[in-house]
């Protein structure tokens, strides 16, 4: 592979991230957000990240499976309910890979 | 509240996303070497870009051999999340001076806003000082970051198949541990809207999953925002018919 290439490549995408994170702070004090974005913005997070985790969740091998043999599909359901009877990050990010390992194991 | 405080309140609401992304860097790192990368270039990558699932996929678009415009732009829609970021930080940021704002932005990962965002909802930071606690996040991460990719480039040189041990289920954790407490109910919002946005976005992730350079990603993303916006004005609706 060229060397060139792959500079460019690098530098490629760091313009674009910087770019993207930076340019409403660039001229942040002329900003001003209308109410109702304010109110959207909320439901960003939850919706990017489930955006990005289900389809590896339910599609590990780029087919829909729901079958409870998915290590994906388990690990992220023990997370799931640990996260929201436990609320803590840890404790949620550790019993996933557990069961997620587990499983793997054993199916 | 002095510096080293605030530091430490970010980089401590980071530690269980630090733990969740050390695999995850690994995977990065072994991965470049399996696909034949000098070890320089997965180090590039991650101190220059800083953006974990945008690495990930340019990855596998450079091993297809894919045109350099391909990638950026790829890059560009896989990172357009971070706008929504920096829209919601515009107000706490934004009497900053210029470098402090380059670092801001430099080190909006979602982990970062994740770990600090919160901070000033419960008031434990304000627009004063909640800036050194994001550098305390933002250095725990970046530091984090560095030394996996690292260790995940020496260990895919000696450890050969690491990459299909599935090391990304980290992520996956990671990502549902930001999750679920917007799931779950307090008395300062109500959080039906917070689940219609999520079966929005998972729904519309897995039917346009097909989507070529991570459009669906995208296109599930902004649907479970508007469900979400348009089931709070419902429940707003409604609390108002009741109040009356």
């Amino acid at each position: 592979m060229a060397t060139s290439y792959l500079v460019f490549i690098i530098l490629g995408m760091f313009a674009v991230t910087f770019g993207i994170r930076f340019c409403l702070f660039a001229k942040a004090n002329k900003v001003v957000m209308p109410n109702w974005i304010e109110g959207a913005l909320g439901f960003v997070p939850i919706s990017v990240l489930s955006a990005i985790i289900v389809p590896m969740i339910f599609m590990p091998d780029g087919r829909l499976d729901v079958g409870l043999d998915n290590p994906w599909l388990l690990g992220a359901l023990a997370a799931f309910v640990i996260g929201l009877i436990k609320q803590n990050q840890l404790l949620t990010i550790l019993v996933g890979v557990v069961v997620f390992y587990l499983s793997k194991l054993f199916i | 509240m002095e510096i080293q405080k605030l530091m430490k309140k970010g980089m401590v609401a980071s530690i269980p996303m630090i733990v969740g992304g050390i695999p995850f860097g690994i995977l990065f790192g072994s991965l470049a070497m399996s696909n034949g990368l000098s070890p320089w270039f997965a180090i590039a990558m991650s101190s220059l870009v800083f953006a974990g699932s945008a690495q990930f996929v340019a990855l596998g678009l450079i091993f297809i051999d894919a045109p350099l415009w391909v990638i950026v732009s790829t890059t560009f829609i896989v990172n357009l999340r971070h706008i929504l970021y920096a829209a919601d930080m515009v107000k706490f940021i934004k009497h900053l001076p210029l470098k402090w704002r380059m670092l801001i932005g430099f080190g909006l990962i979602d982990e970062s806003y994740a770990a600090v965002r919160p901070l000033y909802g419960n008031q434990q930071i304000n627009v004063e000082n909640g800036h050194y606690a994001f550098l305390g996040s933002f250095l725990s991460f970046y530091l984090m970051w560095q030394i996996s990719t690292l260790i995940g480039v020496v260990a895919g040189e000696l450890i050969p198949g690491m990459s299909e041990w599935g090391l990304e289920f980290a992520m996956v954790t990671t990502f549902i541990g930001i999750i679920t407490p917007y799931l779950k109910s307090t008395q300062l919002k109500p959080v039906a809207p917070y689940w219609v946005a999520l079966f929005g976005a998972s729904f519309t992730s897995l039917v346009l999953n097909g989507l070529p350079n991570n459009l669906g990603l995208l296109f599930a993303a902004l649907v479970g925002v508007t469900m979400g916006f348009l089931a709070t004005k419902q429940t707003a609706n409604s609390i108002v018919k009741e109040g009356v």
